[in-house]
């Protein structure tokens, strides 16, 4: 019988060697890149191996070392998370790699994370926080805010969690290695996603009609029937939601309207 | 065009962004095009486009292997042709929002070419790759980088090539006064935000509350403004 490979009842970590401050830079730079080479057959998988070797360089005999190669060899083979929380993974694999882990429980670890740190991730940011930080710049923009305060917000907004998540994540691998199946249970992320759907939720409520009525530059009439008219249309799309896209019958329906205008 | 090539290298910057390097969401259409409006001279007519993508990308969930349209360059092309357009006439926002919905549409195509691109790349490097080679990592890496940069700049410069004299002659001949104009796009737009935000978060428990007690707040802030 084998061991889990990852489990909430993981054993402690093995003592791992520390890492100069400027490998951490290094790595941190290249998680910026992870989905550089991604593919629709080894997914982040190169960007994983990219991220840890700086780090793997510290394995018995460096850059030349058996330990290195079999090490970059098994971290570049498929591997799907979320791209922020990939950092987990990263910090984790490097504090696995480095405190000399089997080889077969690396994989089996490699193989058990790629489903949590995708699924957490997509709920916590595209769905949640990406549209948050979106429709809270869309409600400042209704409200008067100038260009440079709208993509202000969004860009501090956005990536103050962008970046704390991926310095967290990377951190916690690190620190937890293989043991690190607890951390994913963090409050943040179980119940997180479902308080930023609804934050989300109330921000599109306050930032739909404000930012109609600023584009729309016109009267109050005008703006009930548009206002009205979107929230048919929006119904009909929720309808027929997996069948049409959303853009693509904006562009069409803009393209006819365009060539109506021209022709008449 | 002399503001042509610029514009490619911002469309660069800005489609590297949106999966590669750093994915810090400057791609997105509300910063893309007004970064492209300010470029040519004017931030404000921009990030009207930007504002009206933004509601229609909201829609867009970039999960896994999934396929979706590319919103940085678009947004950098759609901002760029509504702030050149030196034009009050009424379509050219919405002429703005439409060379941004081509593009992004054409751009979703190239970003999976360079996925099959990336691919074959990684297929020839496989022998090095299982020999646990650095530098086979590395310069995967680097290639797609560069892949995508490249094809980020050539699908801002051709689509903005392309489209800006077919904005310039529709803008001539646009008939429809300003209100009717701005009213079928932000329609639109609006209604793939809606449907985005029902799609995305109805699950919640209580967001619809959220969603409706959000709607009488904006409505309420219009009434008193």
């Amino acid at each position: 019988m084998t061991a889990p490979a990852f489990s909430a009842a993981a054993p402690s970590p093995a003592p791992a060697p520390s890492l100069p401050a400027w490998v951490w830079v290094k790595v941190f730079t290249r998680l910026l890149a992870i989905q550089g080479a991604w593919n629709y057959e080894s997914l982040l998988g190169n960007g994983i191996g990219f991220c840890l070797e700086p780090a793997l360089r510290y394995l018995p005999g460096g850059v030349h070392g058996a330990a290195f190669k079999e090490a970059i060899a098994r971290e570049s083979a498929y591997f799907n998370a979320h791209p922020y929380l990939a950092s987990v993974a990263v910090g984790a694999l490097a504090r696995a790699e480095l405190s000399g882990v089997p080889a077969d429980r690396i994989e089996r670890f490699r193989t058990a994370l790629c489903g949590p740190l995708g699924s957490v991730g997509d709920r916590l940011v595209w769905a949640g926080w990406l549209p948050f930080a979106s429709l809270i710049s869309l409600a400042a923009f209704g409200l008067g805010a100038r260009p440079l305060l709208v993509i202000g917000i969004f860009l501090v907004l956005y990536n103050a969690g962008h970046l704390a998540l991926r310095i967290w994540g990377l951190r916690v691998g690190w620190t937890r290695g293989l043991a690190v199946a607890p951390a994913l249970g963090n409050p943040l992320l179980r119940r997180g996603p479902a308080h930023v759907a609804r934050a989300a939720a109330a921000a599109a409520g306050v930032a739909l009609p404000l930012t109609a009525a600023r584009v729309l530059d016109g009267g109050p009439a005008l703006l009930a029937v548009v206002l009205v008219g979107a929230a048919l249309v929006s119904i009909l799309l929720v309808r027929v939601h997996g069948r049409v896209e959303g853009y693509k019958l904006a562009l069409v329906l803009i393209a006819l309207f365009a060539l109506l205008s021209v022709a008449r | 065009m002399t503001e042509l090539l610029p514009l490619m290298l911002l469309g660069a910057v800005i489609g590297l962004d949106v999966v590669c390097f750093p994915q810090m969401m400057y791609s997105r259409p509300l910063v893309a095009a007004t970064l492209a409006g300010a470029f040519v001279g004017d931030a404000t007519r921009g990030l009207l486009v930007g504002v009206l993508l933004e509601l229609i990308a909201i829609a867009t969930l970039p999960f896994g292997a999934s396929r979706y349209p590319e919103w940085g360059s678009a947004a950098v092309v759609g901002g760029a042709i509504a702030a050149t357009l030196h034009t009050d006439r009424a379509g050219v926002i919405t002429l703005g929002v439409l060379a941004g919905l081509a593009t992004a549409w054409a751009g979703g195509w190239t970003l999976v070419k360079l996925r099959q691109w990336n691919a074959y790349l990684a297929r020839r490097r496989r022998p090095a790759l299982d020999a646990g080679a650095r530098g086979a990592v590395i310069g995967l890496q680097l290639a797609g980088l560069t892949g995508d940069l490249v094809r980020a700049a050539l699908l801002t410069g051709v689509a903005y090539a392309v489209l800006f004299p077919v904005a310039v002659h529709l803008a001539g001949a646009w008939s429809f006064s300003g209100p009717p104009s701005r009213s079928v796009v932000i329609l639109l737009a609006t209604a793939v935000a809606t449907s985005a935000a029902w799609v995305i978060f109805h699950s919640a428990r209580g967001a619809r509350w959220y969603f409706a007690g959000g709607v009488a707040v904006g409505l309420l802030l219009l009434l008193v403004r």
